[in-house]
């Protein structure tokens, strides 16, 4: 990882509070993200995991620190603009647009930006990441299976061509083989240049594709380092990869 | 007149009261399909708008049934009235949102729908004030023309209302499944966060709701007003009632329902009065709806809503 931390930083959260009425869910913390990283999120229930990516995109507002994305501070601009300075979001349990079809729900990923040949060409980069997405493109969105309905979360949030995507849980309920192709795609449009923030209970999976995670405890930043440092940190072990001590633990047993 | 004649003639009557309930139903379900709120000035928006068209129709020139048109003229008279009632109405739709409920919109409970009930009694008593109690008499310029059908007598101006209800129902179906903004109003009704996070300007698709759904209930006041010559300042709580009865009946939040709900409302409404009587409609609208939500509750096209919880 470079060294000079404040060169090529995407996304940086400084101090932020965000509050839901009286209830302080994120405290003070802090983010960076970097150019052309995964930067993985990883906590349990109710941490604030997802407040983070609603504090991103601008649904949920901070009531003191900074949010800025590309060198510009982005804590008050609406989030309309967010998404067209380049921040997409892939939504907990997908939340596609259930009675619009799959084209429609990716249509509105790229809401923000002019139909032209761009979308067209941005179209076809999905459709040959998701053959099963354009194979299902008129069918409602609501009738699709839950990984199907990633791959269309996914897309959609391509369609934005977007410079960070924001993911919230990619895993959550999808069976092991649906969650390992779904890792192999962040890896992929990763590699074709977009960074991406995600968010993971999964810690284990997270940890195998992230450059670098942090580790939040109920709206606390309580670890943060690079992805191999956080594997073999013992209390990540025992608190997080808890399914690979318990799995340790059968082997000791037999 | 015989048993079929009288069911051909309430045939074209009630699809004529349908085709304006329809109307008026569209702007429930719209408003509510977005925001889930039953908006009660609604009501009034309509009755308000039958006063809109009469001051046109005065304007040109034209008072009461003497003054009646042809050609051109009728045309233009009547697209002015249609096109006036309905951009004022969509001003008031748009302004009870903009300066009432999207200050309301972050607060749960039944406090917007409240403003909604009060807001409606607001306007029909201030034209019960400023404009007066009693009934007027509504002008129309159409020449008395009748088209009979063995007995039963079709109005020149029942197809009329035919045509433009049709007309605009399709083109709120086509702004609705076809167009950006139509797409975004979609997406928003069916998760607000979600548009938003796709950069949808949710505040920009309350407010265009309103405007159409207000416009839609301009142009059947002026329907209204052509058919029955004739307002006054509470009619907008029997055509409202009824018109929102459809709405549930054919799924609230759902557009074509809402059409579909309009035109059996209007049906039954004229058989039951020819076939039973006239005391008999409102026990039988309102039976049917029951019975309806009893067996369906999310009424004949709507889907019951998913826990958003
Ligand atoms: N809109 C809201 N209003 C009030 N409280 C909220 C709201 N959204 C979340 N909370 C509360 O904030 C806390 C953090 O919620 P958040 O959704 O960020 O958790 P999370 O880490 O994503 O949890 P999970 O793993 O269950 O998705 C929780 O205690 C939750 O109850
Ligand atoms: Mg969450």
């Amino acid at each position: 990882m470079p060294l000079d931390a404040t060169s090529g930083l995407l996304l940086e959260f400084k101090n932020v509070n965000t509050y839901y009425g009286d209830l302080h869910v994120l405290k003070d913390v802090s983010y960076e993200i970097r150019h052309g990283e995964i930067v993985s999120l990883l906590g349990g229930n109710a941490c604030g995991k997802s407040t983070t990516m609603k504090t991103v995109m601008g649904v949920v507002r901070p009531k003191t620190g900074t949010v800025t994305f590309d060198g510009t501070p982005i804590e008050n601009m609406p989030t309309s603009e967010r998404v067209k300075r380049g921040i997409a979001p892939v939504l907990e349990a997908r939340r596609l647009f259930p009675r619009m079809t799959v084209f429609e729900n990716l249509e509105m990923g790229a809401f923000m930006r002019k139909k032209g040949p761009e979308f067209h060409e941005d179209l076809e980069r999905v459709y040959e990441l998701f053959p099963r997405v354009k194979e299902r493109r008129n069918q409602l969105a609501g009738t699709l299976s839950g990984g199907e309905q990633q791959m269309v979360a996914m897309g959609r949030a391509l369609m934005a061509r977007p410079r960070l995507i924001c993911m919230d849980e990619p895993s959550m309920g999808l069976s092991p083989l649906y969650v390992e192709q779904v890792f192999d795609i962040i890896q992929t449009i990763n590699k074709q240049g977009t960074s991406i923030f995600m968010v993971e209970q999964n810690a284990s999976m997270a940890l195998s594709i992230a450059h670098r995670a942090y580790v939040l405890q109920t709206g606390v930043v309580v670890l943060s380092g690079t992805a191999a440092e956080l594997r073999e940190d013992k209390n990540i072990r025992e608190a997080y990869l808890g399914e690979l001590q318990v799995e340790g633990a059968k082997a000791e047993a037999q | 007149m015989s048993g079929l004649s009288l069911f051909v003639q309430q045939s074209i009557n009630g699809l004529t009261l349908g085709a304006m309930y329809a109307l008026l139903a569209l702007g429930f379900t719209m408003v509510y399909g977005i925001m889930e709120l039953i908006n009660f000035a609604h009501f009034s928006v309509f009755m308000v708008g039958t006063f809109v068209a009469l001051y046109t129709f005065e304007a040109f020139g034209i008072f009461g049934q003497s003054t009646i048109l042809h050609g051109l003229p009728l045309i233009g008279v009547l697209l002015a009235a249609f096109i006036v009632t309905m951009v004022v109405c969509g001003g008031i739709g748009m302004s009870i949102e903009r300066f009432f409920l999207r200050r309301l919109r972050a607060v749960k409970g039944p406090a917007s729908m409240i403003t909604t009930i009060g807001i409606s009694y607001i306007l029909s008593n201030s034209v019960l004030l400023f404009i007066g109690g009693q009934g007027f008499n509504f002008p129309n310029p159409i020449p008395p023309v009748r088209f009979h059908f063995g007995q039963a007598v079709m109005q020149v101006e029942q197809p009329l209302i035919w045509v433009v209800s049709a007309v605009l129902m399709l083109g709120l179906t086509y702004f609705v499944q076809a167009t950006k903004l139509g797409k975004a109003m979609r997406a928003t009704a069916q998760d607000p966060e979600a548009a938003r996070m796709m950069g949808v300007d949710v505040d920009r698709v309350i407010l265009t709701s309103f405007f159409l759904g207000s416009a839609l209930a301009g142009a059947a006041a002026v329907i209204f007003g052509l058919y029955y010559e004739y307002t006054n300042f509470y009619i907008g709580f029997d055509a409202g009632l009824r018109a929102f009865t459809a709405a549930v009946l054919g799924g609230i939040g759902n557009v074509p329902g809402a059409m579909l709900g309009g035109l059996l409302i209007g049906i039954i409404e004229t058989m039951t009065s020819q076939f039973i009587s006239t005391n008999w409609a409102e026990v039988v609208i309102f039976s049917i709806l029951v019975i309806v939500l009893v067996f369906r509750p999310a009424g004949l096209l709507g889907r019951v809503a998913p826990n958003k919880s």
